[in-house]
């Protein structure tokens, strides 16, 4: 268990995780001040940014005072010098999700939340370029949501012998 | 008068029509808001308060005087499907946005549908030339959820073969990389020592790549008889013919004139663009997982941290040439330490049966039909595992509901993030150096994608 940097916003709650990684859970307007805070305090390196559609799930474990919305956004930070890492889990809303963008922090946390964005249309209020990256600029929906179907496109082969 | 659908040269417009990525491509400078150009328009580079001075960049300049380029998807020097649109000034590159998203076939989402025994076979073919370090990731992710405990011998099996992976791609980095800058022989030189490792693949798993060999609770299989013959001899060749790459590269003029000082990136930008592995080592950043935070049992072997100074291509390449001498280093430790024991976990809940028990045992043929058609249930909960692998920090984020197949696989691919430091390493050289830029920060489409 290490000890929240002394910049953090006062009422985050913090959670062992498995493992050697604690887990923080900051309130989406908490979120930019905590990582900031961490960043300061020796976190160089954000490792991941990504996000978790919970919507099927059957009900996760989360400490008291944490109100679990449908879409989760999961960073990773790591700290070469303290060779620490942070996960924080930030619940980011149901229907409309959307979380400040890491990007003034870190600018290496671009890309990885455009993929966010891309896969389960998390907002990075802040971004700098939110696009589409992984998936085509047309595409409808966004395919990791566990509410998107997964299609199915049939296989036409040409000429082929019709059923025997 | 000519049919105005017809795509002549007179109309770009329709010519390009079919081939724009809509925002995804590279603007020319009179469609972009100054005060986005200052941030280096559209490039992945935007590094305010990160030693990256806005002004720096050309803002006034005219468009007739630039020319915007499309470099890929399909290109012989960008390893893939990867497409680079440029803006050049003569040859000078001002402006690069990688472009990607080519391959993406949705293997997250797959994964997401296959049981935590088959996602061995999903995750492998992300980064194709690393399986084993693939499914490592995986698996550890898997045995972190279910407090598992693998056997020592399948620890060292594991460490082994991953070490022999890392040889084995960076060979093939090698290779491309000669070829990129015209050696054809180290081409050659690269795949055919590969092709001794990918040999011994075949004879241990069956296939030469996408292995599925470490899963979770250990490995598929044991390690062949006369293993220790084989795996000296791929060591001694390899050590050996690395002097040889040596010799042919590193001091040849055309070789350093493409490499040394060329594409230069410092520690804080790679920091601050999350870059990991060789390309962050070569900065001067002693950060290898496999030392700083070890797993399996790297802390019980001697191997060196190998780090640059400068971290230009040609540092990027000596510590790529000798993290494979440090690689053979510890797959000799492997050989001469492997322990006895089982090679995977002998619950009988993660492993299937041995294939004779099931003819004699009802539990056996009840576990293995159990295990195959519908898999272990993994309890729920969350898990990040990392691991060191030839390309940086290869991460897989594993959410779990409960049941027999992952509620959420994320992987988290070194290729992905580390792309985004192509255009600071593109910016104000010339167009050839791009290739090498590509080259040496080494990334796999495969996993870029995903």
């Amino acid at each position: 268990m290490i000890e929240l940097p002394a910049a953090a916003p006062v009422d985050v709650i913090v959670t062992d995780a498995r493992a050697t990684d604690i887990a923080c859970f900051p309130r989406p307007d908490q979120y930019r001040d905590l990582v900031r805070a961490f960043h300061d305090d020796g976190f160089e390196l954000c490792v991941d940014v990504c996000a978790v559609d919970y919507l099927e799930h059957p009900g996760r474990e989360l400490p008291e005072g944490v109100t679990p919305t449908r879409f989760e956004v999961v960073t990773n930070l790591l700290s070469m010098s303290r060779r620490q890492r942070v996960r924080i889990r930030v619940q980011a809303g149901d229907e409309q999700p959307e979380v400040d963008s890491l990007f003034s922090i870190y600018p290496g946390s671009e890309a990885m939340e455009r993929e966010a964005f891309d896969l389960f249309g998390v907002v990075f209020t802040g971004h700098p370029d939110l696009t589409r990256i992984l998936m085509p600029e047309d595409w409808e929906g966004h395919p990791l949501r566990k509410d998107y179907s997964v299609g199915r496109v049939p296989v036409q082969f040409k000429e082929a012998p019709g059923p025997r | 008068m000519s049919d105005p659908t017809v795509r002549v040269a007179e109309r770009p417009d329709l010519l390009t029509a079919e081939t724009s990525e809509g925002a995804q491509e590279l603007l020319a400078r009179t469609a972009t808001a100054p005060s986005e150009l200052g941030r280096e328009v559209g490039s992945v580079l935007r590094l305010e308060g990160h030693g990256f001075d806005p002004t720096d960049v050309d803002i006034e300049r005219r468009d007739d005087e630039t020319m915007i380029l499309n470099m890929g998807p399909s290109h012989p020097s960008t390893h893939g499907v990867l497409r680079i649109m440029i803006e050049l000034d003569g040859e000078f590159i001002l402006r690069a946005k990688p472009v990607i998203g080519y391959l993406h076939t949705g293997m997250e989402k797959t994964g997401e549908e296959l049981s935590y025994v088959q996602g061995g076979v999903n995750v492998t073919r992300m980064d194709y030339l690393s399986p084993v370090i693939n499914e490592l990731s995986f698996s550890m992710a898997v045995e972190k959820l279910l407090d598992l405990e693998v056997p020592e011998r399948a620890v060292w099996i594991r460490m082994m073969m991953s070490e022999l992976n890392r040889i084995s791609s960076h060979l093939v980095w090698m290779a491309t990389n000669g070829m990129d800058v015209g050696s054809t022989t180290m081409m050659i030189f690269g795949f055919r020592e590969r092709e001794l490792i990918l040999a011994f693949f075949e004879k241990t798993a069956g296939l030469r790549m996408n292995l599925n060999y470490v899963r979770p609770g250990g490995v598929a299989a044991d390690l062949p008889d006369g293993w220790q013959d084989d795996v000296t001899v791929i060591c001694d060749t390899i050590e050996e013919r690395s002097y040889e790459y040596d010799q042919l590269l590193t001091g040849q003029p055309i070789f350093r004139e493409r490499m040394v000082g060329v594409a230069p990136i410092t520690a804080e930008e790679a920091l601050a663009l999350s870059v990991t592995g060789p390309l962050l080592r070569s900065t001067g950043v002693a950060w290898d997982l496999r030392r700083t935070m070890p797993y399996l049992a790297y802390d019980e072997v001697d191997f060196d941290v190998i780090v640059g100074t400068y971290g230009d291509n040609f540092d990027r390449y000596a510590v790529r040439l000798n993290e494979i001498r440090e690689s053979v280093r510890i797959v000799r430790q492997c050989i001469d330490r492997m322990p006895a024991g089982d090679y995977r976990s002998q619950d009988p809940k993660v492993t299937p049966p041995p294939r004779a028990r099931i003819g004699e045992s009802m539990e056996a043929l009840i576990h293995h039909f159990k295990l195959f058609t519908e898999g272990f249930r993994v309890p729920a909960g969350e898990v990040y595992s990392a691991v060191e692998s030839p390309r940086g920090e290869l991460g897989c984020y594993l959410v779990s509901d409960g049941g027999p197949k992952p509620y959420r696989l994320h992987v988290r691919g070194p290729s992905f993030v580390n792309l985004q430091a192509v255009p600071l390493l593109m910016r104000g050289g010339s167009m050839s150096d791009a290739i090498t830029v590509i080259s040496t920060v080494d990334p796999i489409m495969g996993e870029v994608d995903r």
